[in-house]
């Protein structure tokens, strides 16, 4: 705000962020937005999501992965309302004496780093591979597209799986507990790229003969520059709904890993890993340790999907 | 033609040598497989004598052809878990596998093809809108939670399915079926849809917008021009036409089938190769990892070459197209 008294050449500023948002409001986008309740509802969800993951030290009335605070006599009480609830728990607790909201506020937390991280890597890796593969053509190019040919025609969990449990065994053991959400977010972010490769390869085979480019190249602006600069702003439009529904995907993947017991190890367990360890527990009827998360999970994984269609279908201009 | 087939031919063939060397390096290099195989006990002498005989003091390329000639034949040494050949495990798995993607892959189709006609013929009814969000449900929600979810309806609270295993199972041979036995039916029940629910999505949204897509064109108007009645029209000329696509997309979803039996195997404790698999992850039993990771890769690439032989076959365009390219 300060910028506002200093010079006069800063005036324009302001009016160009409040321009910003009048275009938003005016925006087919926004339009779009207030006219589909299922997605209105689906923000408001992931949002709730989101904020409550980000704030679990604040909102959660236990800290699960602090030992200390643990006790096992507290451990499989059921959902308050049950008979044998206790006000001090929720949605009861699991097997270590876990408080079980806690523990999914945490566990989602976990769930959305994990994420985001790896969508983060595919998105960073298919990119940049996309581009040179684009940008460069040639052998670099048909090197590239091959990988990502024979990559598309695996699943994506199916390489995940993969990747993960063979970098597991090569991993010591001792180790295997502190790498595995590394290792996690590498193997899911590695079983993603091709996707993003290929989208921006053909944008940028598009663009790269376009007279903005040429005219670069011309004044000897160098290839990376080009690249990053000038070609990548262009490309990124169909990459974050890519993105948006990868994210879906990659909790999906992560929570699927860690149900199998591949992926999050059991000290701080993620959703997945929360429905794994209350699976073992179903059919002595303790139902919520498993039931909880799964409801959290399907609810979160839903809604980003039902985002990233809507962001689909509000991008595509043959749609509308 | 024949020039297609024979690059992916060999493009089959480089993706197969990949993996053979991810399998090879993973079977030499993590851990030593002479100390997996005996115990405390062997004498310095016997190991080396093993490890002599196992060919681990030879050259590595040496090694390493060797192994791809065995697992040509499909041997893939001793489990180091169940001190069984990996050859035989895999053949007492394989058939729960198959018959469980089978079963899966039918009930998909069967399921999905009549729903999708539906939705794509009654775009408007109501179910139809049932259909789809019943469809969203299906794509968004991960297979294990089905599952889940499953055991917790019909095997915990109602107590009608069990929950695990196969149930009683026939041996004809060396294979094993529990289709002729009313438990090995009951037991199918669960993770079939289980794993098929997926797919049976994914075919009736397919179904759906080919036929809305169909039924825009020409030639449906002309044979409506015609007076067809509007069965004939519906089911002689707009589904036939819907079906290339469903066909190669069901025949590439066979691999993905494949893949999602490790968890639907996991989730009800089917003893097919998906658990065994996974099982050995767990306890790093490196020879049944090979030997799941090459069979896997080979069934991929069976599968891949198929579909692009028939997509060939099928359409005559892309003949064309190819010798179009090949002749400039």
């Amino acid at each position: 705000m300060s910028d506002l008294k200093n010079s006069t050449a800063d005036i324009a500023k302001p009016n160009l962020f409040i321009d910003t948002l009048k275009r938003f409001f005016d925006s087919d986008i926004f339009y779009s937005f207030c006219h589909s309740p299922v997605t209105i509802i689906a923000s408001l969800l992931t949002l709730l999501i989101f904020v409550s993951a980000l704030g679990a030290p604040f909102i959660a009335p236990q800290n699960p992965f602090d030992m200390g605070s643990l006790d096992l006599m507290d451990s499989h009480i059921p959902p308050v309302w049950a008979e044998d609830g206790d006000s001090r728990f929720l949605l009861g607790t699991e097997d270590q004496g876990r408080d079980l909201f806690s523990t999914i506020l945490y566990g989602s937390r976990i769930s959305l780093l994990v994420g985001f991280s790896s969508v983060s890597f595919a998105l960073i890796l298919g990119v940049s591979l996309g581009l040179i593969s684009g940008y460069l053509g040639g052998a670099i190019d048909a090197v590239i597209m091959r990988i990502a040919e024979v990559q598309i025609s695996f699943p994506a969990i199916l390489i995940a799986l993969l990747v993960d449990g063979v970098l597991r065994t090569l991993i010591p053991e001792a180790d295997v507990e502190q790498l595995a959400i590394t290792v996690l977010i590498f193997s899911i972010g590695i079983s993603g790229w091709v996707q993003y490769a290929r989208t921006v390869r053909s944008s940028t085979m598009v663009e790269k003969n376009k007279e903005y480019v040429l005219a670069a190249r011309v004044i000897g602006i160098r290839p990376v520059f080009i690249m990053l600069r000038h070609i990548l702003p262009n490309v990124m439009g169909p990459v974050l709904v890519i993105g948006t529904i990868h994210l879906a995907v990659a909790i999906v993947t992560e929570a699927t890993l860690s149900f199998l017991g591949v992926g999050v190890p059991v000290t701080q367990p993620s959703l997945g890993t929360l429905i794994r360890i209350g699976n073992d527990f179903l059919f002595s009827g303790e139902w919520w340790i498993t039931i909880f998360p799964a409801i959290t999970l399907a609810v979160l994984v839903l809604s980003v999907n039902l985002l990233g269609d809507w962001l689909r279908d509000a991008l595509n201009p043959k749609l509308r | 033609m024949p020039a297609f087939i024979i690059r992916r031919l060999l493009q089959s063939m480089i993706v197969m040598f990949f993996v053979a060397m991810v399998a090879f390096l993973m079977f030499n290099y993590v851990g030593d497989p002479v100390h997996q195989m005996v115990g405390i006990d062997t004498s310095f002498e016997d190991r080396e004598a093993l490890r002599e005989s196992l060919g681990l003091n030879d050259p590595v390329p040496v090694q390493f052809f060797r192994f791809i000639g065995n697992a040509a034949k499909f041997e893939f040494g001793i489990s180091y878990q169940h001190k069984r050949s990996v050859t035989g495990l895999f053949k007492e798995r394989l058939p729960a596998t198959l018959e469980l993607s089978f079963v899966a892959a039918l009930l998909s189709l069967v399921i999905g093809l009549p729903m999708g006609v539906y939705a794509g013929l009654k775009p408007d009814g109501w179910l139809s809108k049932v259909f789809l969000s019943f469809s969203l449900i299906g794509v968004s929600l991960p297979t294990f939670l089905i599952g889940i979810l499953l055991i917790f309806i019909f095997a915990v609270t109602l107590g009608w399915l069990p929950s695990y295993g196969r149930g009683e199972v026939m041996h004809i041979g060396w294979w094993s079926t529990g289709l002729p036995t009313i438990s090995g039916l009951k037991a199918l029940i669960m993770p079939s849809i289980t794993l098929g629910l997926f797919q049976l999505t994914l075919i009736m949204r397919l179904v759906r917008s080919e036929m809305l897509e169909v039924l825009r064109t020409d030639y449906i108007k002309f044979a409506r021009a015609r007076g067809l009645s509007n069965r004939a029209i519906y089911f002689g000329h707009a589904l036939k036409n819907t079906l290339v696509p469903v066909i190669t997309i069901t025949g590439l979803q066979i691999g993905s089938i494949i893949a999602f039996a490790i968890i639907t195997e996991t989730v009800f404790q089917w003893p097919g190769m998906g658990l065994l698999f996974l099982q050995a992850i767990h306890n790093v039993d490196i020879p049944i990892m090979a030997a799941y990771l090459m069979l896997v890769a080979f069934f991929f690439v069976v599968i891949n070459l198929t579909v692009d032989i028939l997509y060939y076959v099928v359409d005559p365009r892309l003949r064309l197209d190819l010798g179009k390219a090949n002749g400039s």
